[in-house]
């Protein structure tokens, strides 16, 4: 496998500029001639089909949400992370491109890290002239909040749910571009595979899940933007949708998938209830501007949080990380929750759980004002609960949220297969091995309003691409093969629903390969999980048929694909013997628990390679080389 | 001609006519009531006023005019709109139940077809006088003699009684709603609007039923 | 908890529906009513019976995904909540539970209580937007907006598109999902220069897809799991009186010198 990374020469600031002028073009009246095929409609999936047809392509999206609206970026609640230092504390570009460099924990790209920290500007820029409602303050201008990670205030926000007004500003310029007639919009329609010819990506089979329908879609290059992987856990925070097919029918026709263990646990979501839990609900981590973290400092306190004097509290992310306190990055507070739970000082049913208490802030701003920043969530965890989190503190637990890792790409966010363009969660570029909060919407945008419009004119322009008929073979075939696998599940008529096995997977990757990480847990996991899937094959009871709307049918295409992926995420772990950001390998660690790099080894892209059917992915390393920041500990202290 | 389309074809011009007939019937009806309380001044005054009707000539024809259209108008958009949102739910819900929606508002289409009726016999009892005889025979221009006689029979007393509650109930919802379709529902503006609709309802019932109610006591003659 | 459901089951959009009875045993009162749902389709599916097809997806209030009429109730019964966010502590052991599709010609049943909602998307593509092209608008500080102005705007962007306004409507009208939009972006600045033409646009193809019209009873208000008040509905209809007023004539394009 060839990991040409693509990154421009010269100074890292003067890179993207200089790559952009570089760039080759494509007049405006030959534009309507291409036909783009976007895959989602998510952040990174509206912003680029939207933006393409706003330059006049002929594109075409597809989601399998009901409406393009639906994508689960719109779940994302605390806000946008842009280096505009309107409140004048120091931020810059430089600085926004450090903090996720180090965030990351020294494991993404130097070039492409900057490039976004630059666009992260244009992007509040673009939304806001789309009339996306962000939080003013009384002089109407804009106002901004803290994140994790950081100790300037770059964080715009709509409410506790910014996701959702980016979306729909997103969702509003694609719906110009289809009562334009650039794009074509297809919901309700799940891609099942990837089709290449002459090496190059040329097209995709798409299954109507209304009617079964097969169809055939070809184009000059597909863009995936196809989110990520968290639901291999089952237990995540993701949408019930979310899954990893598209970019794993990639993988299998040869696009490398990079750095599979990087998954991101967000330490404050509403913890586990019972067996019946369908999903994980995610408390924003801008609730750590105001919400203080502890457990009680005795072991096995059963006392209410009310009975529990201050001195007998452990507010253990203040007293780890000063500096920080409640607002350390991600991987720590998640890390630390887990150990004052294993440490038995855990609360609430199981002892999985830790406080998150806004008494002080409600002592400080009122309860009015508390409501005013985060009624919704407040709401929210009440709803889930039934409990008052205005009168006693948020139960808070960790629980899988995104995933750093994805399709590898180049600068250009093309994968190793040419005309294969991957956005957003769905590639592994920016983020390293940790995600900053307020940078997964970041991201996103930058990828598809700001990158990708200008890489991908630059591929059509350079490349030779031979039209191509959806009744050629490359087509015809991969269909067929679609069929024959949807087919296959509805005719095992085994003993077990596809939940039951989804939900033993996500079991053995919490297990295995969660929070903390170990070489046997490991390799336990590689033997069971491939069983499993034996099983899977053997046993699994599909009902219903192929011409209804079946959602057993598509779930269970979208379980098989998680247990194949499964085991090479957990594989990755194994292979990367070294504590980084989200990735925890217990034997990896300082004395006091933190995670300790090895830079000397495993400072390296690790991309895998499908080798076939049956045979175990093939490791390619892309080393990653820094210029312009000295790898370092990270330290939040 | 857009304009027009836009009035009569749109979902929301149709709502404005609605509510614009709506309130123009809703001034017939105050105008209405406020003569009839002339009533209580005794015989003398209560013809004087029928005969300034009667007088204004052309005026009178160009009001009842105005008034037919708005009616008509009225009457048509009810009709073409109910048969618009029928077909929208060609299938109803197996449980049904309501949130917030008043009473009044849900039977604007029976109260509405109420009044239809009632008005055809309000014209047919005291207007072209075909329901009894003895109205019928009273020397023209004694509109006085005319409502006293009318009403001391409790039944029919007893059948306006009844129009009146249900012109009431329509007016509830009506008034009220007419602001919204205008856009004139905001902030403040809703105190007042709110308690519009309840206000005339009241009026209107209590108006016009303390009539034929004291005609059966005996307290008008 | 045990609890008798009373479901919509419809094979396709072609199929005829009828309510089906359906036992809930053992439903933890702490599970979500779609997780209640979950749990009912396993046992379905262990006699070997297929499951009940109902939309969902991010299960945390903010996709509008999820569509159920609860006992006659869009959502259920809880105010300002979606049916992902309705957990089984708000019904009774023993308790008739009828759970249906919303109902509108304009949204189609596809299977059991799964309804086709593009309607919606296709009157925000009339229309639902500020034509804006990617590439660099002013910064986002030149624009000053009145806090007031900005909250009330988004008052009205919190819409999920669920379509609970359309299914709780007497007359199956989208007034309020429309009036959220239009009103969004009436009240910002950047949607000036497009004020009068969106209104009109997307009030005239709310009208194509066949919904009902709004009578005022504010079933939708009560109904909406955002809360969005009727005053947005006031507010378009104003926009549409004032756009019908000041509407020219299409004039014929110039393609520049």
């Amino acid at each position: 496998m060839i990991l040409d990374s693509k990154i421009p020469s010269g100074d890292l600031a003067d890179k993207w500029e200089d790559h952009k002028f570089h760039m080759k073009l494509i007049n405006p009246a030959n534009r309507r001639k291409h036909d783009i095929i976007v895959i989602g409609s998510g952040l990174a999936g509206a912003s680029a089909a939207a933006t393409l047809g706003g330059l006049g392509y002929n594109v075409s999206c597809f989601c399998f949400q009901d409406s393009p609206r639906r994508a689960h970026s719109i779940a994302a609640q605390g806000g946008i992370n842009a280096a505009k230092n309107y409140q004048g504390d120091g931020d810059s570009v430089h600085r926004l491109f450090y903090d996720t460099i180090k965030g990351g924990d020294f494991r993404a790209r130097e070039a492409n890290v900057h490039r976004l920290a630059e666009v992260s500007r244009n992007i509040i820029d673009q939304c806001v002239a789309q009339g996306v409602p962000f939080a003013r303050d009384y002089g109407g201008l804009l106002d901004n909040r803290s994140f994790g990670g950081a100790q300037v205030s770059r964080t715009f926000y709509a409410r506790g749910q910014t996701g959702q007004q980016l979306l729909l500003g997103a969702y509003s310029a694609l719906n110009r571009e289809i009562n334009r007639g650039t794009v074509k919009m297809y919901s309700r329609k799940e891609m099942l595979e990837i089709v290449l010819v002459d090496g190059k990506a040329r097209g995709v089979i798409i299954r109507d899940l209304v009617t079964g329908e097969i169809t055939t879609h070809s184009g000059d290059a597909v863009i995936m933007a196809t989110g990520g992987y968290g639901n291999v856990f089952y237990l995540s925070t993701n949408a019930k949708g979310c899954n990893v097919t598209a970019t794993w029918r990639a993988h299998k026709k040869g696009a490398g998938f990079a750095n599979p263990c990087y998954t991101q646990i967000h330490p404050t979501c509403i913890p586990v209830s019972g067996d019946y839990q369908s999903k994980l609900t995610l408390m924003s981590e801008s609730l750590r501007n105001d919400g203080r973290v502890w457990v009680p400092s005795k072991k096995g306190d059963t006392r209410a949080a009310f009975e529990i004097p201050e001195a007998e509290r452990d507010y253990y992310l203040e007293r780890k990380y000063p500096s920080y306190g409640n607002l350390a990055p991600r991987d720590i507070a998640s890390r630390s929750a887990k150990e004052a739970c294993d440490a038995g000082r855990g609360v609430g049913p199981g002892g999985l759980g830790v406080y998150l208490d806004f008494a002080d802030a409600i002592k400080r701003v009122g309860e009015d004002g508390i409501k005013k920043k985060y009624g919704n969530l407040f709401h929210m965890y009440q709803k889930i609960t039934a409990e008052n989190p205005y009168k006693s503190p948020m139960r808070i637990y960790p629980a899988v949220h995104y995933t750093m890792g994805g399709l590898w790409v180049d600068y250009n966010l093309m994968s190793n297969i040419p005309g294969l363009f991957v956005l957003g969660e769905a590639n592994f570029s920016d983020h390293g091995a940790n995600r900053l909060g307020a940078s997964a919407l970041m991201q996103g945008l930058a990828d598809g309003y700001f990158v990708v419009p200008f890489t991908l004119a630059n591929y059509i322009a350079s490349e030779k691409l031979d039209k191509v008929k959806t009744t050629d073979a490359p087509f015809t075939d991969a269909a067929e093969a679609v069929k024959q696998r949807t087919q296959k599940f509805l005719s095992i008529k085994g003993g077990r629903s596809v939940d039951s096995f989804h939900k033993e997977l996500g079991h053995v990757m919490w297990d295995k390969c969660g929070m903390a990480r170990d070489k046997a847990g490991l390799e336990a996991a590689i033997v069971k999980i491939p069983k499993l899937r034996e099983e899977f094959w053997q046993n699994v009871n599909v009902l219903g048929e192929n011409e209804n709307l079946n959602q057993s049918l598509e779930r269970a295409g979208r379980v098989a694909d998680f247990l194949e992926f499964g085991e090479l995420m957990c594989q990755d772990a194994l292979h990367r013997e070294e504590s980084c950001g989200g990735h925890f390998r217990s034997e990896h660690q300082t004395e006091d628990g933190e995670a300790k790099r090895n830079d000397e080894k495993f400072c390296y892209v690790g991309v895998w390679e499908h080798k076939g059917e049956g045979k175990k992915a093939e490791l390619n390393k892309e080393a990653l080389e820094f210029t312009d920041v000295k790898l370092a500990t990270r330290s939040y202290k | 001609m857009k304009l027009c389309d836009r009035i009569f074809g749109s979902p929301v011009g149709a709502k404005m006519l609605m509510a614009l007939t709506g309130l123009m019937l809703t001034g017939f009806v105050l105008a209405h009531l406020s003569g009839n309380l002339l009533l209580y001044a005794g015989q003398e005054k209560f013809n004087a006023y029928a005969d300034g009707l009667q007088a204004l000539g052309l005026l009178l024809w160009v009001a009842r005019g105005g008034l037919l259209t708005a009616f008509v108008l009225h009457l048509y958009l009810a009709i073409k709109l109910t048969i618009e949102n029928k077909a929208a739910r060609p299938v109803p819900y197996a449980h049904e139940a309501t949130i917030q929606a008043t009473f009044a508002s849900r039977y604007m289409v029976h109260t509405g077809l109420l009044m239809f009726a009632f008005i055809v016999y309000h014209l047919a009892h005291f207007t072209f006088k075909v329901t009894s005889p003895e109205i019928a025979s009273l020397t023209p221009g004694d509109a006085y003699s005319m409502v006293i006689l009318g009403f001391s029979e409790p039944v029919v007393s007893g059948f306006y009684i009844l129009a009146m509650a249900a012109l009431a109930t329509h007016l509830r919802h009506g008034v009220s709603s007419a602001f919204q379709s205008f856009g004139l529902y905001h902030g403040n503006l809703n105190v007042v609007t709110d308690k519009l609709g309840p206000i005339v309802a009241a009026i209107v019932f209590f108006g016009f039923s303390s009539i034929p109610v004291s005609v059966l006591m005996g307290c008008l003659k | 908890m045990d609890v008798t459901l009373h479901v919509w089951r419809q094979k396709n959009a072609k199929a005829k529906g009828a309510m089906e009875i359906i036992e809930g045993k053992d439903i933890s009162e702490n599970s979500s009513f779609l997780e209640m749902l979950d749990t009912v389709n396993e046992t379905l599916h262990s006699k070997g019976q297929e499951p009940i097809a109902f939309d969902h997806d991010c299960r945390e209030g903010i996709c509008g995904a999820c569509s159920l009429v609860i006992n006659g109730e869009p959502h259920g019964p809880e105010y300002g909540t979606t049916t992902c966010q309705l957990h089984m502590r708000s019904f009774k052991n023993g308790q008739h539970i009828f759970i249906e599709p919303w109902r509108a010609k304009a949204f189609p049943v596809i299977r059991d209580l799964i309804v086709d909602r593009e309607a919606f998307d296709r009157i925000q593509q009339a229309g639902g937007f500020v034509s804006v092209n990617t590439g660099s608008p002013q910064d986002a500080n030149c624009l000053p907006i009145p806090k007031h102005d900005a909250d009330k705007a988004f008052d009205a962007a919190v819409c999920i598109g669920c379509g609970a306004c359309v299914a709780a409507c007497k007359n199956a009208s989208p007034m309020l999902f429309v009036a959220a939009k239009v009103s969004q972006l009436a009240l910002l600045p950047q949607g000036q220069p497009e004020r009068e033409s969106r209104v009109l646009a997307m009030v005239d193809q709310m009208q194509k897809e066949g919904f009902g019209n709004c009578t005022n009873q504010y079933e939708c208000e009560a109904a909406c799991p955002k809360e969005i008040s009727v005053e947005h509905i006031a507010r378009m209809n104003r926009e549409y009186l004032r756009a019908s007023l000041l509407e020219e004539a299409p004039k014929a394009g110039h393609g520049g010198d």
